[in-house]
Parts: C-alpha cells; structure tokens; sequence
C-alpha cells in the first residue's frame, strides 16, 4: 500500500510536469484529486486495513493528498503567470500587419476652424445665432448706411435674385451683418452675440476669391461700450487663434455701417513682417473689419445712440485655415476632395 | 490712386522716410497698397546735352554722338531715331545698373566695341532705365534739365499706390493726401497760390449757361481762355502725369489733368467755336438723342443720362466723358472750361447705363462737394495762361442752384471718451480738427466745440465721424486695450428652438464621423443640369430660386436639396478611391415661397458607396446594401433618443422596392435606400450607392418631447428563442408588433431569416431571441409559458404564422 501510495504520487507529478495549460490542468485534478480518483478509492478502501497499518497508510494518502493539492495551486499560479508574460513564440502575431478597418470620417475644415472660433467667443459670453442666406436688399444694405446708388455698393459684388426692385429685391447675403439689423430689431440691450453663417459674392473664382465663403459676425450693444474694449475682445481672438507672439495691428479702415471703422491685421505668418508674396511685401495680413455701430444703425433699431454704443466685426473663416496651414488656394474647401479634407 | 512723393513735396515737407511714411498713412486710414522707388539704381547715370552727330563710318544707321556732361565730353555710339543736336539727355558710365532691352533683366553696363568703335558708356531709353517699356527711342529731357547733374536727383520719385476708401473721394487728389500728411507729422500745408490778369471781355458775351436739372447739377462753373497753342506741355509738367500713371496729350488736356490730380475736381475743355448758340444747357438726354464721346463710341442716351448740350445737342455726357465733336484739337484757338458738381447717383446710373467709367466719373461716383469747382477751375485758368493761352475772358461763370449750408456738429471730450476710451482733453482734439481743415468755434461750455467740416469733407456728418478723425490721426495704437465689462446678456435656454436647432447639427455633426462619414460643404448655388439629374421627367417638383446675374451656369440656382452637391462629389472622389466612400452634409435647402424669402430647411443628406469597409487583408471585400444605409439611420436616431420605422418609399431618385421613408412617431421625416442607376448614370458614378436624407425640422420637432426614464428592473430575464414559418409577402415589422405588443416582452432580436430547404415554397423563416421580464416579480415558466402560447395564436390568427418543427 505505502509503495502504491509512493508510486501513485510520483506519477501524479510527472504527470503535472506535463500539464501545459488550463484545460489539462482541470484534467489532472479530476484524475488525481477528484471523486474518483484512484487516491480517492485508496483512502476509502483502507477501512478493510487492520488499525495500525490503517492509521499508517491513512496518514500517508492524506499527506500525498495535501502535497497533490499544494502541486496543483502550484501548478495553476504558474500556469497563470506564464500566460500573462510569455506567449508562445509560434503562436506570436506580427503585429505589424495592419489592423481591421473601421470607417471613420471628419470634419469639413471650415466647421473644425468655425467650432474653435465660435468657441473663444462663447467664452467672452457671446452668443451663437444663425440667419438667412437669402435676404432682402434692404437688411443686406440700406439698413446698413448702403442706400441704392451709395458708392460703397462697389465694395460687395452682389448675386441678385431679383434686380432693380429696389429695397424688395432679394439677394444672396454679402456679409453676415443682416443679422445685426434683425437681432437688433428684437433685441434691446445688452447684446452679445456671433453669427457664423455662409455669403455671397458675384466673383470670379481663382487662389483667393471664392463666390462662397463663411463669415463670422460679431455684436455687442450696451451702454460704455468702446473702441478699447473692440481692440481687447479681437487682440484677446487673435491671441487665442493665433498664439501668444503673433503681432496684430489695429488700423483705420471703412465700413458704412460702423464709425470709426478698423480693420486688424496680423504679423505675416511666412515672414514675420519682413515682407513676401502671401503680405503683398506688407510684413501684414488683414485678417476681419470692423468698428463701433454707427449710430445711424442704432438709430434705426430704436436704440439710442446718446446712450448706447457698440461694436461689431466680421471675419473671413477659411482665411484663417488657410493662413495656418499654408494653403494657397480657397477654391479646395468647396472642391471637397477627400485627399484635400481628410488631411484636417 | 497714384501720387508721387516729389509733387507732395510741393505743398508739405515730408520727413520721414518713405515706409514710415506709408506706414502711419495707412493705420490712419489711407492704405499704401505699393511704394515704388524710381531711379534707385540709377547711380552712374547723368544728364547731358548732344553736342555732336556725326555718321558711324562702319555702319549707316549707327551714330556718333557726342554729350557734354558739363565736366567732360564723351562720344558714344547712339542708334535711335530720334536723337538730335542741342537735346538733354541722359549718360549712362560704364558700370551703371540698366534693364537690358532685350531680356529684361538688371545688368552693370560694360565698355563695348560697336561696329569697331569703343563706345565709353551710353545715352539710355526709357526702357533701359527702367520708366517704361519704350526702347525704340532715346529719353530726351527737358531743355531746363541741368547738364552735369545726377538722373536721381532730377528725375527720382517715390511713388505711393493708395487705396482710397469710398468715402474718401477728396484722396483721390494730391493737396488732400498732403493734408492728411500735415495733420499727421504736424507739418504747414502750403497751398498754390492764384492769380491772373483778366485782359479780355466780359465772359457773358461768349456764353451763357442754363442748369435744367438742379437736382442732378448743382453747380456749373466756367471760364474762357482766346489765343490757344496747342503744343505738348513742358517736360515737369509731363513728368507730374506720367508718375501718377496718366498719359501726357497736350497741353490743354494735360492741364485739366493736372488740376483734376492736384484737386480731385474733374474738368472738361470744350472747343469754344464747335459749340453751336453761344449757350451750355445742362439737361437729361432725350429719348432717341446719340452722342460719340472722345473715344470714338457712339452712345444712344436715355432721359436717365445727364448731357452738357449746346442750342442743337449733346456736346458730353455730363460727368463721364466729352463728346468727339467739341473736343479740343490742334485747331482749337478758344477753350470753354468747365467745372462743374454733378449727382452722385446720376452718374453712378449713367456709367452703369452706359457701360462707360473715367477718371472723371471714378470721382463724381464718390460725391463731390458742389463748393469745390470754383478754386480748380481757377488753378486751370491760370496754368492755361501761363502753358497754352494768351488771354482769359473776364469774369467767371457760376451757375449754383444747389447751394447747401454747412452743417454744425458738437463734439465733447466725453463723447471722445465714450466712444473710444481714449482720454484727450478738447484743445488736442480740436487741434487735430484744424489741422484737418475743420472749422472749431468754443461751444457753450468749455469742454464742447462747435465743429463744421471743410467742404470737401462730405463724408462727416456726425459726431462720431469727428471721433473718428480725432483718434485715427492720434493713430489707433494709442487706444487703451481693455475687456467688455459690460452685464452678460441673458443666455438662451438650452430647451429654445434655436438651441435645439443648433444643438442637433452638431450632435449630428459629432456621431456621423464616428459611423465613418466625412463631413463635405458643396454650394448652396448648383446648375440646372445637375438639378435636373436628379429627376427622372428632367422636370422639377419645386422649381428653384434662380439668380439673376449668375457667375457662371454651374452656379446659377439655388438648391432645393443636398442631393446633387453629396453625388457629384462621391462622383468627383470615386476617380481617386474606390473603396467605401461615406459622405454627409448638414446645410440649407431653399424653398421658394412666391415673391417673399425662400424657405430655408436644414437638412442632412448622406451617401454610402461601394465595400462596407476599405480593402484590407482581414476581410472580403463586402459591398455594402440598404441594410448598412438602415442601420446608419438607426443608430443616428437611437443616439438622439428617437426610435424610427420604415416603410417602403417611393422617392424618384431611389430604386423602386429598395427605398423606405423614415418613420418617426407616424411622421416620415426623411427616405433611406439604393439610388437609382439612372440617377447613377446620370452623375457617372459607379458601384452600388446608398442614400439617406433627413429633414432636421422635422426631427426637432419631435425632438422636443422629453426622454422617458424606465427603471431598470430587480428581477431576472427569461430567453426564449422561436422560429416562424410564414408567407413571403407577410413582413418583419407585422410579426414584430405583435410580440411587442406584450408587456413583458423587453426585447426582440431577429437572429435569422432561412429560405430553402425545410421551408415551403413561398415562405421563409424567422428565428426571433424575445426576452421576458417582468418590473415587478420574478417570472414563473408557466407564466412565460401562457404568455408566448397567447402570441403564437396571434400570429398563426393574423399572419398565418406556424412554429418550425
Ligand atoms: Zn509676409
């Protein structure tokens, strides 16, 4: 019996040295420590053993046991870590095939540049609001100080719908300004809001003339609001956008519907002032226009100019991608050419 | 506008170096678009005076010129045509930078042997020194010209190219710009004076003039010069034109010219004998009536169109041009010079009307003042006695019907303030004011003025133009920078239309790439063509918004649906790429309502084409089928808290039998399915393509509703599975809504459909997963038991639907 014990724990463990996973590890258990186990049988056949000789062999088949039950954990902590730490090498990948497609798509660039603009300007708790593409003449230019006839009329090639109806003409929005006259027209003070929508110009395309592009506006009315806090809110954008060190210059510029008009500009981006082709050899790039509402604007919304005062800019949006990026040409925003699209 | 720095020089002196001087220019309004240096390079290159021609003995058309250059005399060969003895020219030495004829290019002049003669340096073109592109003839200079001096200290200029702002017409004339400088460096403004001896008669005798529309002429002024040589102008004089980019014709013309640049004041000299009745009626042109103008064109005019007449007809077109039959020729002995203010919007509408723009009509179109013809027309009398004339009629003609007051405006240092945040006490505003030729009387208090614009400030007519001339003279950079402090608005609620609005175009425009769309912005502006693409009749349900003047006929209507803009461009993208292609667009359409705007829709519309997946080496390449376009449908409005149904559509560009509306809450908001080959054919594309369109109004709409909140629940769920044996024509959605149509049942998934083998002809079957739960207790099986008996006679009653063996 104490030989057949001796042999049967000997081959248990030869047994488990071959076990290399799980599934012959559950095997092994069933075989040597399970209901039916020969271990299992021996101990209960030891009843017919006289008391000594059972008492012996007893104590031997419950230390074999105990040593088995050790081997196992043993076993299986080994097993375990070895399949955290060492794969086998012929079951290893090349992990340098690629990995299965998933389709993922993008943003079209300008709504990836719009996103982040509007943002900084949610920030200065301004609000986002959208308007009309089609618009009546007189909300795209008389209400704006641009009657019929006016001079600055030259300034925004126009896409008619309707000509020479005078202020019922429909037209494709020049700018984004329209919505200055319409928000104002149901909002009092104080107001904050951007505009981001698309515009319209009666325009030959090439590099830097598109017939389509999306402007930004921006409006804030209230009382004690200045030409100072305009520089602040767009040194504070052009900051945001275009880093820490970029320069911007704030100059004198025209707008009918605002007075005194400015128009910002940033440090060349290619040359950093010294002058190349992208400035025109000007070392600045303009980047939006604007100024203080004129009060004639105000006027006609029934806000009084004597109390209040405002600003309000609007901004070209593919220009500042394009500036960023290096890109030449406007027309490949809305050529959509997925090998133009998804470098962004 | 073109202005040479030299000719500012006359009337202000100038400091600062030409950059800096564009620089402060521009911040104060007044863009510097270019400077040009002329004669930078020219520092070997002298003026001197040929003093000998003699014949090249090796060469008949070659010869030899000798130049006094006041300290030598050099010989040098010369080929041009027009050199002549006594002329000033200029002398290159050797070594001197020139443009070379021929390439263009800059080169160092080198002594060259000519036929066998060594020519020491050369008599230049104005091509060779860079002024212009003539090369045929040599630059002959004026006889003042001084021998022996150098060509840049004669002939050198800065020239400034200046963007005038529309509201600006008084810069497109020197003295303004000089003003402007004044103001600006705090220089004097020195002004040309004026002055002439009237030696003939009375200018009655000659003429008289009759304004016939007051409105559209407020002014006419004129003056009479007998005695007229006709002769080119002197060299300064030619010089002046040529470097603000007007080309040199006579003396007469050059002269109004120059005073048109000196001032801004278009003139007009009318040859005094070609006018017919002594008489200069300026009225609208009769219906029928044609004039030539100087150009040669013949016009027919229109009562829109102002015209100077004589006693019979047109002699110009009043503002724009003269007429070719009173133009000044060579025979002209009496001029009649005209100064006169003519309506903005008159001109305007006649050089829109007649196709036709001068450099006249280019400053009437900006508005001039009606006080402003009488001081150049003067100038132009005086120069035209000195350069042409030999006596000017006595008195001036000056018909003013249309004389306005100039207007009064109160400007505070507060207002300064208030505006701008810039605090300047009322002496440095008001000083910047007189300094830009304002008129400032002490208002009532101390800290007010009383201001009235100069006349040729038409532009200002507020306080808050005053504001703006005060700081964009002290320059912008001097405006603090500070932070709106105003109170934030009240913020829109998040439940608003507009919110929702917007917030569902970007929830969209943030799950759609995650289902591997690319986001594309085609034209809201497409062609009839493509429109028409769509269609299979070639005729449009909703006819589209045309645009009256289009660019070009791709860009000619306005777009009533995403469709054309999302296929061209897959159609445009399969040339490069063929495997799944995914496309979207969230934007407008516009839908014509009668003469009032369009209505403006937000819409999304999204295209799938070809493999489900790109190529790769895991996986066949599947191409993908109405089921792939469903399930993008599916999980956008899932992601939106919205459950759809489908039920077959019968849209135009979809396949018949491959389309199904888009249901939500019994509301089609949109269509999903094949596109139609022809619709394929139609826009060259290739493969199978999917299509799903959205109308995001309507989502909204039912958007709205609050999401309801189910509570999960305790007890455990029981599965079963079931497969049904049922006609073909019977469709999943009936079979669904009778099992959902049990309270317990929480799920339903179809995890087979088998036809074939085992299956009646005409049938098929569907193996369905139902999951059972209750909210409140744990289910027995005899009560899962009882339930799913109650749904197999249901759907064996209303469907016909067996149990598979
Ligand atoms: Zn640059």
């Amino acid at each position: 019996m104490q030989e057949q014990l001796k042999n049967l724990h000997a081959q248990a463990l030869d047994e488990l040295g071959q076990v290399h996973n799980p599934r012959e590890l559950e095997l092994w258990r069933v075989r040597y420590l399970g209901k039916k186990s020969s271990l299992t049988k021996m101990l209960r056949s030891l009843a017919v053993l006289p008391l000594e000789e059972r008492r012996k062999a007893g104590a031997q088949a419950n230390a074999i046991k105990r040593a088995l039950e050790l081997s196992l954990e043993e076993k299986g902590r080994l097993l375990e870590e070895a399949l955290l730490t060492s794969p086998l090498e012929s079951q290893g990948l090349d992990v340098t095939l690629p990995g299965r497609p998933l389709s993922t798509g993008r943003l079209h660039p300008t709504t990836q540049i719009l996103r982040e603009i509007c943002s900084v300007f949610k920030n200065m708790g301004f609000q986002v609001i959208e308007g009309s593409d089609v618009e009546w003449d007189y909300y795209n230019f008389e209400a704006l100080n641009i009657p019929q006839h006016h001079p600055a009329r030259d300034m925004f090639a126009t896409l008619w719908i309707d000509a020479g109806m005078g202020r019922k003409a429909r037209l494709l929005r020049t700018h984004t300004s329209p919505m200055q006259i319409r928000f104002m027209e149901r909002e009092r003070p104080p107001i904050r809001v951007i505009v981001p929508g698309r515009v319209y110009r009666y325009e030959a395309t090439d590099a830097t003339h598109e017939s389509m592009f999306y402007q930004v506006e921006g409006l804030a009315v209230d009382k004690g609001i200045t030409l100072a806090d305009l520089k602040g809110t767009l040194f504070d954008f052009c900051r945001c956008i275009f880093g820490e060190e970029r320069k911007v210059r704030f100059r004198c510029d025209y707008f009918p519907f605002v007075e005194p008009g400015v128009e910002v500009a940033i440090g060349c981006l290619v040359c950093d002032g010294a002058g190349c082709r992208l400035c025109g050899y000007s070392g600045w790039i303009e980047i939006l226009g604007a100024g203080m509402v004129h009060p004639d604007v105000l006027a006609r919304v029934d806000i009084n100019p004597e109390l209040y005062s405002g600003f309000a800019f609007g901004l070209g949006v593919e220009r500042i991608h394009m500036l960023r990026y290096g890109i030449d040409d406007i027309r490949l925003f809305y050529s959509n050419d997925l090998r133009f699209l998804r470098q962004f | 506008m073109k202005v040479s720095l030299k000719w500012l020089e006359d009337y202000v002196d100038i400091k600062l170096a030409p950059e800096e001087l564009a620089e402060r220019l521009t911040i104060a309004g007044l863009e510097v678009g270019n400077i040009q240096t002329i004669g930078s390079t020219w520092d070997n290159v002298v003026i001197g005076e040929v003093i000998a021609l003699n014949p090249h003995p090796n060469a008949e058309r070659l010869k030899l010129a000798t130049v006094n250059l006041g300290t030598e005399q050099v010989t040098t060969v010369c080929g041009a045509p027009n050199i002549s003895l006594g002329q000033r020219v200029t002398f290159a030495h050797i070594g001197a930078r020139l443009i070379d004829a021929h390439t263009g290019e800059t080169i160092l002049l080198k002594s060259a042997k000519i036929r066998g003669i060594v020519s020491e340096g050369m008599v230049c073109s104005e091509k060779e020194l860079g002024l212009s592109d003539n090369h045929e003839e040599i630059l002959v200079l004026p006889p003042e010209a001084p021998i022996g001096a150098a060509l840049g200290d004669y002939l050198g200029d800065v020239i400034f190219d200046l963007d005038v702002t529309p509201n600006r017409p008084d810069c497109l004339s020197i003295i303004s710009i000089a003003r402007e400088i004044a103001a600006l460096t705090g220089e004097p403004l020195r002004l040309p004076s004026i002055h002439w001896k009237e030696l003939g008669e009375s200018i009655d005798s000659f003429v008289s003039v009759d304004i016939a529309d007051p409105d559209a002429c407020p002014r006419y002024c004129a003056s009479l010069i007998t005695g007229i040589k006709i002769v080119s102008s002197p060299g300064w004089l030619q010089q002046r034109l040529n470097s603000c980019g007007m080309r040199p014709i006579n003396n007469v013309v050059d002269v109004t010219n120059y005073v048109m640049l000196e001032y801004g004041q278009p003139l007009h000299a009318f040859d005094y004998h070609k006018l017919k009745g002594r008489q200069i009626i300026v009225r609208r042109a009769g219906n029928g009536e044609t004039i030539t103008t100087i150009d040669g064109t013949k016009h027919a005019l229109t009562p829109d169109i102002l015209v100077i007449a004589d006693k019979e007809e047109a002699v110009a077109v009043a503002g724009i041009m003269g007429g070719l039959d009173s133009e000044v020729t060579d025979k002209t002995d009496t001029i009649l010079l005209e100064s006169a203010n003519f309506n903005q919007a008159t001109i305007r509408r006649g050089c829109s009307h007649l196709q036709l723009q001068s450099e006249a009509s280019i400053r009437f179109d900006k508005g001039l003042n009606s006080e402003l013809p009488l001081l150049p027309l003067k100038r132009a009398t005086q120069l035209l006695l000195e350069l042409a004339g030999d006596r000017a009629a006595r008195g001036i003609i000056d018909v003013y019907p249309g004389k306005s007051e100039p207007k009064l405006i109160l400007l505070t240092a507060r207002e300064v303030k208030r505006l701008t945040g810039l605090k300047l006490n009322i002496d440095e505003i008001r000083k910047v004011l007189e300094a830009l030729g304002f008129e400032c009387q002490e208002g009532d208090s101390g800290s007010q003025i009383s201001v009235s614009a100069p006349y040729w400030r038409g532009d200002i007519k507020c306080s808050a133009d005053l504001v703006e001339e005060v700081v964009r003279i002290i320059g912008y950079e001097k405006i603090p920078i500070t932070r709106l402090g105003s109170p934030l608005p009240q913020q829109e609620s998040q439940l608003s239309p507009v919110a929702q609005q917007s917030n569902i175009k970007e929830k969209l425009r943030n799950i759609l790439p995650g289902l591997g769309f690319q986001e594309i912005l085609t034209y809201s502006l497409v062609s009839l063509e493509k429109l028409q693409k769509l269609s299979p009749k070639l005729e449009l349900k909703i006819p589209p918004l045309k645009v009256a003047n289009p660019m070009t006929r791709e860009q000619e209507f306005l777009r009533t649906s995403l469709r054309a803009g999302l296929l061209s461009t897959l159609a445009h993208n399969q040339k490069f790429e063929q495997a799944g292609i995914r496309l979207f667009e969230i934007g407008k359409v516009f839908l014509p309502r009668g003469k009032d705007l369009p209505e403006e829709k937000e819409m999304l519309c999204a295209v799938l084409s070809s493999s489900r997946l790109e190529l790769s080496w895991h996986t066949d390449k599947e191409m993908l089928d109405f089921f792939d376009a469903k399930a993008v449908v599916e999980n956008l409005l899932n992601q939106l808290g919205l459950k759809a149904s489908f039920n077959i559509g019968d849209d135009e560009i979809l396949l018949p039998g491959r389309g199904a509306n888009i249901i939500v809450e019994d509301d089609k908001v949109g269509i999903v399915g094949d596109v139609h080959p022809r619709v394929m054919q139609a826009f060259e594309l290739s493969n199978n393509i999917c299509l799903i369109e959205i109308d995001l109004k309507k989502l909204l709409t039912r958007l709205t509703r609050t999401k309801e909140y189910h509570p999960i629940s305790r007890f455990p769920a029981v599965t079963r599975d079931i497969a049904l044996v049922i006609d073909e024509q019977v469709n999943y959605r009936s079979v669904e809504n009778i099992i959902q149509s049990f309270p317990l049942v929480t799920q339903i998934t179809l995890f087979d459909l088998y036809r074939g083998k085992q299956i009646p002809e005409g049938k098929k079957s569907f193996a369905i997963r139902i999951i059972y739960q209750s909210p409140s207790h744990t289910l027995t099986d005899e009560e899962v038991d009882r339930t799913q008996e109650q749904m197999l006679n249901r759907l064996y009653q209303e469907l016909g639907a067996t149990l598979r063996d």
